[in-house]
């Protein structure tokens, strides 16, 4: 029987390298109405940092600790872009008319937000389903 | 003169990434192209940050972070997959 292969540098440089991508995917998503960024880069970012666990550990030990069906993510991120589309059509305007207002929040003072932003989560979690299920679903046939 | 050079680091930074391809087509083994593709994505992120300064934008900063991460990712697939022959295990 073949010893089994140590990667103890793998794992602990994984742990402290995936906390700073996904850091860096949510700052990329809430920079993106201003700044360079978004909802599908910032997705992208964070299937990046999802498959560089399931890169340096396997995908059975990932999928027990972080349980979460991709393929539903992907159908409820459309779903929610589709609804911040129709709730411009809800009020009278056209569809996916987006609109944004200044509020009063309690640690940010005060703060613009924009339904734009919702759109935004909708499109950052089809991407991470999409990406991730091809990734998986590619990697499963061997055997 | 300062833009002089910026534009100097730019032609250093391409002969350097002009002889990792060298060694990316001349490379007797898979490690050493890996190694090439790996030193051309810093070069990649040390040319992204010239630019920048030479442009006098901060668009581009998130793009040096993102570089690094996905030749880390990229890196770490090809040795896996040097290794162990797949990718992505499906059980340890």
């Amino acid at each position: 029987m073949k010893p089994k292969a140590n990667d103890v540098i793998l794992h602990t440089v994984t742990k402290l390298a995936a906390i700073i991508i996904f850091t860096f995917s949510i700052d990329l998503f809430w920079a993106g109405h201003h700044f360079p960024g978004g909802g599908f880069i910032g997705g992208l970012t964070t299937a990046a940092g999802i498959v560089l666990l399931y890169l340096s550990f396997d995908i059975e030990s990932i999928q027990r600790n972080l349980p979460i069906d991709y393929k539903k993510m992907a159908a409820i991120g459309v779903l929610i872009a589709v609804f911040t589309g129709l709730a411009g059509m809800f009020y009278g305007d056209n569809f996916l008319e987006q609109t944004f207002g200044y509020f009063d929040l309690p640690v940010f003072g005060e703060t613009e937000l924009a339904t734009a932003v919702l759109f935004d989560v909708g499109v950052a979690l089809a991407v991470i389903g999409t990406a991730i299920t091809i990734i998986t679903s590619i990697s499963e046939d061997e055997l | 003169m300062f833009n002089i050079f910026m534009i100097l680091s730019l032609i250093i930074l391409t002969i350097a990434i002009l002889f990792n391809i060298y060694r990316l087509i001349k490379g007797p083994s898979s490690a050493d192209r890996v190694q090439a593709l790996d030193a051309i994505g810093i070069n990649l992120i040390a040319g992204i940050a010239i630019f920048s300064v030479y442009l006098d934008t901060h668009a581009f900063f998130e793009l040096i972070l993102l570089i690094g991460i996905l030749s880390f990712i990229g890196t770490i697939a090809f040795a896996r997959f040097l290794e162990r022959g797949v990718v992505i295990e499906r059980k340890r």
